[in-house]
């Protein structure tokens, strides 16, 4: 504009200076010379230049005026632009998209501009500068000027007027530009505000997600019910800056929601509220946190406050029911128990529930309801072990009571075995007594029925009391070797006797491939022996009894009427078979199987008669079982006798082979002083006194005594023909064990070494423990007896050990 | 035959009567027991052994009692020593003195182990009278034809 106003000026003025003629301009231009050509030009250009000054005037102020404006402007509208740049410079993606929001522009357009508007600024200097240069010149033109000053001045002109054209189309071309300028510029910071609220969305955002998992881990970092719910409220309240949280738990009737916990208010009273309320349903519906009406009687908890009460919000939190609790239900709940937690807002506060901080409620209830069932099961599982602890205990009570039971069974058992034998003891050998004086026959009757009652209830109790520990399985077999051949020929003199009064007639046949000595119960098998030949005596009035014994052969062992028996031939064990055949009434066919029964009695007034309780052959039976055998009775019918048979497995014995013992006999003990005649012994004692004793002793014993009084002397002495050594040791002091160490050593082959016999005068634990490990075979407690001397020898001959002998 | 059954007699109730006041227990019949043919001054030499061994104590322990400086494990040594015979003897009276001395010893109280020797020493002497009684009844029933009879 300033530029047009002064163009349109100096076009004026160029029109001007036409007007004015340079007579002299040609001639002096060189020279100067002034007063010639000023003098015409100030007449006649007088009123020419009055009125055209006065236009020029007020057309240079305004140029003035422009120029100044204009110069103002430039730094501007430069400042803008760089402004721009600036903006464009920082907001990069924004770029593009601002670029292609300005109608279309290209980039390549864009650079033009800038370069443009750089010109147009230079363009604009330099009319300034020439402009003004113009003006300055002018200045001359007051006072009569020469022709070069003219000339300059027209210069200046011309070229002042040039530039400006130039700059007015050069601005005809940027304006739109530099309007539209402004426009990308409003658009921009419009962006940049919207950026500023996204910005700040995101950061409240990620503040809320970190309260979540802040609030989470401290969820997540007990297992405590309590704790988890009290937390929950406690985080939510802060994050939220909550008014009031409180969270409602359905009772157990689930028809209620009670008041668990709150957050403000220090005791929950224990408000109820039915559940069956629409708002409560519809939030229980809903998986998304609900804003309620503050008049649900779930958000009346706290005093009705004077002012606007805050916004409320609910959301459920489903409890998870542990029987129902299966991983791939986990999605749809089988079960539809709810709790609900009831957030308020402060009351008078312009908040309202924005969307994130409902989802923040969502979560944190989903992860509550997490955390619940996992403390659910953990106090479930602590239930049932607590449970199980108790069981235990119980158990092991009832375990102990039951051993206690036991125990006093077979205390009570073992009193009565004595105390009820003791007075039959009594009963019977004083009535047996009684049959020898003399009596009138009335008298004997009478003593021989008690005589046989009393046997019988002698029987009847040993029977009895025998049972009851067979039946626990108590009962052991005391296994030892003895005679077979002794023993049956011991039934046969027992059982004689009465089978001659009856007139029957025994015979046993032993077969010769009988071992004399076997190893099982001897009281035992001759108990079920008598029995069964008992049995065969009285049932049979008259005839023979036959009994047989023999080694059952392999192939016979295997009866086909008894399958369920299956023995086994073996090396140290055979399997004795005795047959018992007598010709009595026998037994009917299906009676067979009760016969081994308990106190089954066969109706049969002939066998009634007879006596007897029933429990002899099962108590035999029993035994038989024990002594891994089976047992049987084959009858042909009443009235043809019967045949008993059994088989048990006995075991062979060892033969012996120690060289010693068989140097030595097995000798009685209690068979005469001269028990050991010329044992070597070899007594070791510092005391005179008792060493004399010990010698005596065993001289009495028939042994050879060798005495020594130290243990140099007694390892200078011994020897391997030295059978036993007798080593004092209850001197404090003497390390007697040392010297049993050392006769040890003496003699590597443990069959050449001495039998080392510590008599002592203690007998703690400790001092025996000393001598077993030292290797002593054996010890005896001062004083000795002779007796005791001689059982003691005879037990370390025969056994070559005697740990102890008080 | 009168005299020796009377002799006989006077042994027995000599013998039960020494039983019954303690000087002897089972200990000293277990000995009677072991005198046979081969042996028949058995209880004899184990009780003149016996005695000296006795005597030979008393005296150590007297004269380590007597010391400035008392050696209590030598008097202990002796103590058990008179303890062994005197048990494997069967004298009981001096045996049980004999467990009360030791205690003493092991107390290391002067006044009770002279105490206690004083005792041990009159119930030795007591012992030995009337062992020496007892052995000279017996030789008087052997010497009237009699055979000593065994106590139950």
């Amino acid at each position: 504009m300033s530029g047009c106003s002064d163009k349109s000026f100096h076009l004026i003025r160029v029109g001007t200076m036409h007007h004015r003629p340079l007579i002299d301009g040609n001639v002096s231009g060189c020279l100067g010379v002034l007063p010639s050509h000023s003098e015409p030009v100030n007449s006649e250009t007088n009123r020419t230049t009055s009125s055209c000054s006065s236009f020029s005037g007020t057309a240079y102020f305004l140029s003035a005026l422009c120029v100044y404006i204009s110069s103002f402007l430039l730094p501007f509208s430069t400042k803008t632009s760089s402004r721009i740049n600036r903006d464009r410079l920082r907001l990069s993606n924004w770029e593009s998209f601002a670029i292609k929001l300005l109608k279309g522009q290209t980039l390549t357009r864009y650079v033009k501009n800038k370069l443009e508007l750089r010109w147009v600024l230079v363009q604009f200097g330099a009319f300034i500068v020439l402009c003004g240069a113009t003006h300055l010149i002018n200045l001359w033109t007051f006072t009569m000027h020469s022709r070069t000053v003219a000339m300059v001045m027209t210069t200046a002109k011309v070229f002042t007027a040039a530039v400006s054209c130039i700059t007015a189309l050069m601005l005809v071309h940027i304006i739109p530009d530099l309007l539209s300028v402004k426009t990308r510029e409003l658009f921009l910071k419009n962006k940049a505000a919207e950026l500023d609220r996204e910005m700040g969305l995101i950061r409240t955002q990620e503040e809320t997600g970190r309260h979540v998992r802040m609030l989470t881990h401290e969820i997540r970092s007990t297992l405590d019910r309590h704790t988890i719910l009290k937390t929950t409220l406690v985080e939510l309240g802060r994050t939220l800056a909550l008014e009031e949280c409180a969270l409602w738990m359905p009772t157990r009737t689930g028809l209620e929601l009670q008041l668990s916990y709150t957050l403000r208010q220090q005791n929950p009273v224990g408000y109820t509220v039915p559940i069956h309320h629409p708002m409560i349903n519809q939030v229980f519906s809903s998986s998304h946190a609900i804003k309620i009406s503050p008049n649900c009687p779930v958000a009346r908890i706290r005093p009705a406050g004077k002012y606007m009460p805050g916004e409320v919000v609910a959301v459920r939190v489903p409890l998870l029911h542990l029987s129902n609790f299966q991983i791939n239900d986990w999605p749809e709940l089988s079960t539809k128990r709810y709790a609900l937690m009831v957030l308020m807002l402060p009351s008078d506060s312009a908040r309202q529930w924005h969307v994130h901080e409902l989802e923040l409620v969502e979560v944190v209830a989903d992860q509550v309801a997490v955390a619940l069932s996992h403390a659910a099961i953990l106090e479930e599982s602590m239930r049932a072990r607590d449970l199980l602890m108790e069981q235990n205990v119980a158990l092991d009570l009832a375990r102990r009571e039951a051993e206690t039971a036991i125990r006093a069974r077979n205390d009570f058992l073992a009193v009565m075995n004595h105390e009820m034998r003791t007075p039959m003891h009594a009963i019977i050998a004083l009535s047996s007594l009684l049959q020898e004086t003399e009596l009138t026959p009335e008298q004997r009757l009478m003593v021989e029925t008690i005589l046989k009652s009393s046997n019988l209830l002698a029987t009847l109790i040993n029977d009895v009391l025998d049972l009851s520990r067979l039946e626990d399985g108590s009962l052991q077999l005391d296994l030892g070797t003895f005679n077979l051949y002794a023993l049956f020929r011991e039934v046969l003199n027992l059982i004689k006797p009465i089978a001659s009064v009856k007139k029957l007639h025994v015979s046993l046949n032993l077969a010769p491939d009988l071992p004399e000595y076997a190893v099982g119960d001897e009281k035992r098998l001759m108990q079920t022996i008598l029995n069964v030949v008992g049995n065969a005596v009285k049932f049979s009035k008259d005839g023979s009894i036959l009994i047989t014994a023999f080694v059952a052969k392999a192939e016979l062992l295997r009866d086909p009427r008894t399958p369920e028996f299956f023995p086994v031939p073996g090396d140290n064990h055979f399997y004795l078979r005795v047959q018992v055949k007598d010709s009595g009434i026998g037994v009917s066919p299906q009676d067979i199987p009760k016969l081994f029964t308990k106190f089954a009695q066969i109706q049969s007034t002939a066998i009634r008669n007879s006596g007897g309780s029933g429990l002899g052959l099962a108590i035999c039976k029993r035994f038989v079982n024990l002594m891994e055998g089976h047992i049987w009775i084959e009858s042909e019918g009443l009235g043809k006798g019967c045949t008993a048979i059994f088989m048990v497995k006995l075991g062979i014995p060892e033969r012996l082979n120690d060289s010693r013992l068989a140097l030595m006999p097995k000798v009685p003990p209690n068979h005469g002083p001269a028990a050991f005649p010329g044992l070597k012994v070899l007594v070791m004692d510092e005391n005179g006194v008792s060493r004399m004793v010990t010698k005596g002793l065993l001289v009495h014993l028939g042994c050879d005594v060798t005495m020594v009084s130290s243990s140099e002397e007694c390892l200078r002495v011994v020897s391997h023909e030295h059978k036993v050594v007798f080593m004092d040791v209850c001197v404090p002091g003497m390390d007697g064990y040392e010297i049993a160490i050392r006769i040890q050593e003496k003699f590597t082959k443990r069959h050449e070494r001495p039998i080392i016999v510590a008599l002592t005068g203690n007998t703690d634990k400790v001092t025996k423990e000393k001598f077993m490990r030292v290797g002593m075979d054996g010890v005896i407690l001062k004083p000795v007896s002779l007796d005791k001397m001689r059982s003691v020898l005879s037990d370390l001959l025969e056994h070559r050990v005697l740990f102890e002998a008080i | 035959m009168d005299v020796v059954n009377q002799l006989q007699r006077q042994f027995l109730d000599y013998s039960a009567s020494l039983h019954r006041e303690g000087f002897l227990d089972d200990q000293f019949t277990q000995l009677q027991k072991l005198q046979d043919e081969n042996s028949p001054d058995f209880v004899v030499e184990v009780a003149s052994l016996f005695f000296e061994d006795c005597e030979k104590l008393i005296n150590n322990m007297a004269r380590a009692l007597e010391q400035q400086g008392v050696d209590f494990k030598q008097v202990d040594a002796s103590v058990h020593q008179l303890k062994g015979s005197s048990s494997s003897i069967g004298a009981m009276r001096v045996k049980n003195v004999c467990i009360a001395f030791r205690s003493f010893c092991e107390a290391q109280n002067r006044e009770g182990c002279l105490r206690c020797l004083q005792q041990v020493t009159h119930e030795y002497s007591l012992l030995k009278n009337k062992l020496q009684t007892l052995f000279r009844l017996e030789q008087q029933i052997l010497a009237a034809g009699g055979s000593v009879p065994a106590i139950e």
